[in-house]
C-alpha cells in the first residue's frame, strides 16, 4: 500500500516536472511547479516529516511561487513572447542531462544500503522535536538565517527601486 | 516503526531525486526565459530536499530535516533577489531572454 502510494506520487511528480520544463507558456510552468511541490509535500507526509510538509506548502507553494506568478503577471509574459532555443541546443541539453542522470544512477546503484534499524524514532519529523533541535543545536545558524533574510530583503528593495536619486 | 522504512528501499528515493534533479538541469539548459530557469533551480533544490528528508527519516536523525529547513530559507532569499534583478533587467531591455545578457561581457 505504502509502496503503491510512493510510486504513484513519484510518477505524478516526474510528469508534472516534465510539464514545467516543456510547456511553452511560463504561467503554466508556474502552476505545474506548484503541483510538483504539492506531490513532494505528500512525500514528506509519507516520511512522517509533517513540519517539512507544512513548511513546503506554505513557503514554496504559498510564498515563492506566488512571487514568481506576480513577476510573470507584472512583466506580462505569455506564449507569444517566449524565446526559444534552437533544436540543436535542445538536443545537446537533452543528451547532457540524460548523461548526468545515467551517471548518477549508475554511480549510486547498490551503494546506498541502510540496514533496517531494530528500533527507530518515528517522531523526529514532528514540530515539537524539530523545534527543540532547531533552538538548541542550530540556534546560531537560525539567527544567521535571520540576518540573511534581512540582507536579501534590503538587496531586493534596492535592486528594484526605480531610481537611486536622493 | 514507520511503514515506509519497512516497505520502500532508500534507493527508490535516490532514483526519484536523481530524476527530478536532472529534469531541473535540463530546464536550466534548455529554456531561455530567465524566470523559468529560476524555477528549474527551485525544482533542483526540491529534489535535494526530498533526499535529505528521506535519509533523515531512515536514519532517525533530525539534522537532515533541519538542513532542509535552511535550504528553504536560502531558496526564498535567492528567489526574492533573483526576481528583483530580473525585474530591473526587464525594465532596461524589455525582455527576460537570458541570451541577451551576454552584453554584460563588454
Amino acid at each position: 500500500m505504502t509502496l503503491a502510494i510512493f510510486l504513484t506520487l513519484a510518477v505524478v511528480s516526474v510528469i508534472f516536472a516534465l510539464i514545467v520544463v516543456f510547456t511553452k507558456n511560463p504561467v503554466h510552468s508556474v502552476l505545474f511547479l506548484i503541483l510538483t511541490f504539492f506531490t513532494i509535500a505528500a512525500q514528506y507526509v509519507l516520511l512522517n516529516a509533517q513540519f517539512l510538509a507544512i513548511v513546503n506548502i506554505i513557503v514554496y507553494a504559498g510564498a515563492i511561487m506566488v512571487l514568481f506568478l506576480f513577476v510573470l503577471m507584472l512583466l506580462n509574459l505569455n506564449k507569444e513572447t517566449e524565446p526559444q532555443k534552437s533544436v540543436g541546443w535542445k538536443i545537446a541539453a537533452g543528451i547532457a542531462s540524460g548523461m548526468l542522470l545515467l551517471t548518477l544512477v549508475g554511480a549510486l546503484k547498490g551503494t546506498v544500503q541502510i540496514p533496517i534499524p531494530a528500533e527507530s524514532n518515528s517522531q523526529i519529523g514532528l514540530v515539537k522535536n524539530l523545534g527543540r533541535v532547531l533552538f538548541t543545536e542550530f540556534v546560531v545558524p537560525f539567527e544567521i538565517a535571520g540576518i540573511l533574510f534581512l540582507a536579501a530583503m534590503v538587496g531586493a528593495v534596492m535592486v528594484g527601486k526605480r531610481d537611486l536619486k536622493r | 516503526m514507520l511503514e515506509v522504512i519497512r516497505t520502500i528501499p532508500i534507493e527508490y528515493y535516490v532514483y526519484l531525486s536523481s530524476v527530478l534533479f536532472c529534469i531541473g538541469v535540463f530546464g536550466v539548459l534548455v529554456r531561455r526565459n530567465a524566470i523559468v530557469v529560476l524555477m528549474s533551480i527551485e525544482l533542483m533544490l526540491n529534489a535535494v530536499n526530498l533526499l535529505l528528508a528521506a535519509f533523515s527519516t531512515y536514519l532517525s536523525n533530525a539534522q537532515g530535516q533541519i538542513m532542509v529547513f535552511f535550504i528553504m530559507v536560502v531558496a526564498a532569499a535567492e528567489a526574492a533577489v533573483g526576481l528583483g534583478i530580473l525585474v530591473m533587467i526587464f525594465r532596461n531591455t524589455k525582455s527576460t531572454d537570458i541570451s541577451l545578457l551576454d552584453r554584460l561581457r563588454n
